[in-house]
């Protein structure tokens, strides 16, 4: 096992003429928590498909255990993404079965457990179910993976912020040494205390890659209060 | 005690300060085991790495030490501890006398308001 989890160099991505990745160099260890952070149309979602193989770089590469995203790394990666993509007619619990089935390194019953505890019904249809409450099932299935890297996107957008903590928690009791979370968000404030390290991007550039806590050290405000001032409009 | 973070400093340096106070204050007492890592950042909601650098500062300065098996312990060393009490109170002391000078106040009427109070209270 390398000591670098996923690796970009001089990746870019273009939809046509529009640049949404502009020669993204990035390195990524384990066991860290890691904020995506960035404005709206930054290039956050692009990035995190990309490192799922959902869309294939214009330009440079990306890598995950040193290999192209691919069976072998789909594997060891635990994917939410941010927008519903479970079929809405299934019940909660097909939709664990389905996913016990599908990825080796499920847990059926952790699953089980945090449904319980966030009280959502097995027997209900994913259609049924408000918007948070979808949100928190596709978390559930997500997290329910022991994989080396969860690749979140949004994760915390449509929740109550009960259900958020809860939701951070069961991140940092699940966290391990070999694995790594990467959050795609804006709302910093909620989930700066669990970061290890910020990812500022825009305009598909990477602003900057720093632990949070020499961030608040060097600049004297908290994550939240120097991305406002970064990316103020 | 619950947990609580303000925004712009480091927050191992407020997570160092905070189970300085909890050892002080009797709620970890000497010789107690300290939860482990990962439960104890689930609780405060911070990240583990975070908590386990703050933790190698508590041991570097002697208040708690790790053992290889068991766990994390506080410190049996209660000098150590009501050393660290007076250290806490001094500087408790230092930024009441520098928040009444700042209001105006000579040092002599900031000791004189404080043995006023004491008794009200």
């Amino acid at each position: 096992m390398t000591e670098e989890l996923l690796c970009c160099r001089g990746l870019g991505k273009q939809f046509g003429h529009k640049v949404a990745l502009a020669g993204v160099d990035l390195s990524l260890g384990r066991g860290r928590i890691i904020g995506l952070l960035g404005p709206n149309g930054s290039g956050k979602t692009t990035l995190i498909k990309l490192a799922n193989g959902l869309l294939t770089p214009t330009r440079g590469e990306i890598l995950i255990n040193g290999e192209v995203p691919g069976p072998a790394t789909k594997a060891v990666v635990s994917y939410l993404p941010d927008a519903s993509y479970l079929p809405s007619w299934m019940r909660v619990r097909d939709l664990v079965n389905m996913f016990d089935d599908f990825y080796a390194d499920f847990s059926a019953d952790r699953a089980v457990e945090m449904l319980s505890t966030l009280e959502i019904s097995g027997a209900e249809r994913l259609k049924h179910l408000s918007k948070g409450t979808k949100e928190k099932v596709q978390l559930v299935l997500a997290m329910s993976r022991q994989a080396q890297l969860y690749l979140l996107d949004e994760p915390i957008g449509g929740v109550d912020p009960a259900a958020r903590d809860y939701i951070l928690r069961t991140i940092l009791q699940n966290y391990s040494a070999e694995a790594t979370v990467l959050i795609s968000t804006h709302l910093i404030s909620d989930i700066e205390p669990v970061l290890d390290e910020a990812i500022f991007i825009q305009n598909g550039h990477i602003l900057l890659h720093r632990p949070v806590d020499d961030i608040r050290e060097t600049e004297g405000k908290s994550v939240d209060e120097y991305f406002r001032e970064v990316f103020k409009c | 005690m619950s947990w609580t973070f303000d925004g712009g400093r480091p927050l191992y340096t407020q997570l160092v300060e905070q189970l300085k106070a909890k050892i002080v204050s009797g709620e970890y007492p000497p010789g107690q085991r300290i939860p482990p890592v990962r439960e104890l950042a689930a609780e405060a909601g911070v990240n583990p790495n975070t908590l386990q650098r703050a933790f190698s500062e508590l041991e570097r300065e002697g208040l708690l030490h790790a053992e290889r098996t068991s766990g994390r312990f506080v410190t049996e060393d209660v000098s150590l501890v009501e050393y660290l009490r007076g250290e806490m109170a001094r500087e408790l002391a230092d930024q009441y006398l520098d928040q009444t000078r700042q209001l105006g106040y000579s040092n002599e009427q900031a000791v004189e308001l404080i043995r006023r109070r004491s008794e009200e209270t």
